[in-house]
């Protein structure tokens, strides 16, 4: 069973969101990083991009598939994770610490309502494995 | 071994060593080479052997059954590749005059019209290099179609979330914006996501049937009716043809326009070795747009490539002249050696090796995907449970399966199913062939449990045993270089 942490919240998509001081922490969750498989490449987007919820925001590669990531929230991206350009595999071993993967400063806190909360995406992941 | 590392300073292959050769002049000094030139230094006879050696490594379809779903690694038959060597086909050079071409040019004229026949299509044009490029002229004529009637407000392309990876990239380099749609939990559509999806921005739908889950799309004619009302075209994806020809015709399900892999369905050369053919035929309506030339024939003349006055609505040239005629030949000649008579025999033998191939296996306690429908020419087993309990994940069998002298099956795609293999057996292959495969695969089923090892070290009877594929991938380095002496 991945690890699922009380504290975040998730999408549908596999994306983690924890909630800081002002700006929102975004990254995969361990159970996408355990689908996916080592990770050789990671696409981030830039400092400064707006992204909005449900929309593109960057790539993830392993050697098995190649995964869009979306943005849980709309936003504008404050800071990436560059050391994952270098080791990719930071996501594999840490995906809710080392291995997050950009900050955003969020344009509407309601939207944060409408993620799922760690119950909520533990039974997606459940129904997931008994298909 | 690299040839380079045989090298012995002074030998060579002298047979093959110029003589004679006058000094070039005039070349300037700082232009000339100070190093020596880095060529291996062998005999011709190490040539000949390093070579044919590395040959005798392949897997290849010639040698071993090639399961490899979704890409119909079908026999290709040598009649095929005889006639399109033959000397009037092979020294035909592509700026010859029409009078003298007309034997290669009424052979692809009749392609073009089995092909259109057997597809249900208005026309046809031979002309795209490979499946991807013939996606592209098919969305890029969607495009055109809307763009003559003024109807530009259509930006976006509906994409099933199986598709191949090449149907998103190729709506996307023709400026559509990619909309994913769900799959239900049979495989089939979602319907409801689709009317919800659809408006007047749906520029079309790309669609594989049987799609890549390895499952006829029943609803296609509502999903056809759907889309046409919407003022949407669809296309069909040609990677699956081989389930259906000869039974049903794409044409008469409601496509607007589609590719057809000649490599694939119509036994030309494939992979690596290629190249590949990826013709376009268009309904009525779409039929001004199709990429140039095709081949035209009327009485007083015969048969001549069109020019542009022909078709001043074509998207365009995609190749040279006209794809590449050797594989047009070589579908040319497998489309008449099965006849219509045997035509529809492709699809009914694939069908059958892939069920009873499926059949077998969930028998033996392989896990289906979709255990409830029937297979098309290929089919879906999920190594979930046994990664579960066993730790042995798809790769591990996909690579046990070539100790046991069996090329792969495609693994982890569709990107659906986890630990997936998409298994293919072809029409061209024997009951007992589909027989040995299957007693590896239970073979294999049972060391997952018993002896989960000898799947994690496979394959332990190849040249290369586990390749590290992470770190190829994290640090690619295909360049030799001469160590520094």
């Amino acid at each position: 069973m991945s690890k699922i942490p009380n504290e975040l919240k998730y999408t549908a998509s596999h994306e983690w969101l924890r909630e800081d001081d002002g700006t929102v922490t975004i990254g995969i969750t361990d159970n996408a990083q355990s689908l996916l498989g080592d990770l050789v490449f990671v696409d981030l987007p830039e400092v400064g991009a707006q992204l909005t919820a449900g929309g593109d925001a960057g790539v993830v590669e392993s050697v098995k598939a190649a995964s869009d990531i979306y943005s849980p929230v709309t936003g504008e991206v404050v800071e990436v994770n560059e050391a994952l350009n270098d080791s990719p595999e930071q996501i594999n071993r840490d995906p809710y610490g080392e291995g997050w993967l950009f900050r955003l400063k969020l344009s509407d806190n309601t939207e944060l309502d409408k993620l799922l909360d760690a119950k909520a995406y533990t039974a997606q992941v459940e129904e997931g494995e008994s298909h | 071994m690299l040839i380079f590392e045989k090298s012995h300073p002074g030998r060579c292959a002298t047979a093959q060593a110029p003589a004679n050769s006058p000094e070039p002049k005039d070349i300037p000094t700082n232009l000339l080479r100070q190093s020596a030139l880095g060529l291996p230094e062998v005999s011709e006879l190490e040539v000949v052997r390093h070579y044919t050696r590395l040959s005798q490594k392949n897997f290849s379809i010639d040698t071993q059954f090639y399961p490899l779903g979704s890409c119909t690694m079908k026999y290709n038959p040598r009649s095929a590749h005889k006639i399109a060597n033959l000397p009037g086909f092979a020294n035909r050079h592509p700026y010859a005059l029409p009078a003298q071409s007309q034997g290669y040019l009424q052979c692809a004229f009749e392609l073009q019209t089995i092909l259109a026949e057997v597809t249900g299509m208005h026309a046809v044009s031979l002309t795209p290099m490979a499946g991807a490029q013939g996606e592209f002229a098919g969305v890029r004529m969607i495009k055109a179609y809307h763009d003559a009637r003024g109807d530009t407000a259509r930006t976006e392309m509906l994409v099933p979330d199986a598709a191949h990876g090449t149907n998103p990239a190729s709506a996307v380099m023709c400026g559509y914006q990619v909309r994913e749609l769900p799959t239900g939990p049979d495989g089939d559509i979602d319907l409801d996501a689709l009317k919800a999806a659809v408006g007047p921005q749906t520029a079309g739908i790309m669609l594989t049937n049987p799609s890549t889950l390895g499952v006829f799309e029943r609803n296609i004619k509502t999903v056809a009716e759907i889309i046409h009302q919407a003022g949407g075209l669809l296309y069909y994806d040609g990677a699956n043809l081989n389930a259906i020809l000869g039974k049903v015709r794409p044409g008469d399900m409601g496509f607007d326009v589609i590719h057809l892999n000649l490599h694939k369905t119509f036994a030309t050369p494939h992979g690596g070795g290629g190249p590949g053919a990826g013709p376009v035929a268009t309904a009525e309506r779409l039929t001004p747009y199709l990429p140039m030339p095709r081949v035209l024939h009327e009485e007083a003349t015969g048969y001549r490539f069109q020019t542009e006055s022909d078709c001043p609505e074509s998207i365009g040239q995609l190749s040279a002249f006209m794809g590449n005629a050797g594989v047009i030949l070589r579908a040319y000649a497998y489309v008449r050696l099965l006849g219509k008579e045997g035509m529809h025999r492709v699809a009914e033998f694939a069908t059958l090796n892939a069920n009873y191939l499926m059949v077998k296996l969930k028998e033996a306690g392989f896990t289906l995907a979709y255990p409830t429908r029937r297979a098309t020419h290929e089919f879906i087993v999920t190594f979930a449970p046994q990664e579960k309990k066993f730790k042995v994940n798809a790769m591990d069998v996909a690579k046990r399966l070539l100790d046991a002298d069996f090329h792969a099956p495609t693994t982890y795609f569709p990107l659906l199913i986890p630990e997936c293999l998409l298994i293919e057996p072809t029409e061209t292959e024997s009951k007992q062939i589909l027989d040995t495969f299957a007693e590896a695969m239970v073979m294999i089923l049972q060391e997952a449990a018993n002896a989960p090892e000898k799947l994690r070290d496979a394959p332990q009877t190849l040249p290369r045993q586990r390749l590290d594929e992470v770190r190829a991938a994290r640090e690619l380095d295909l360049r030799w270089q001469p160590t520094a002496t």
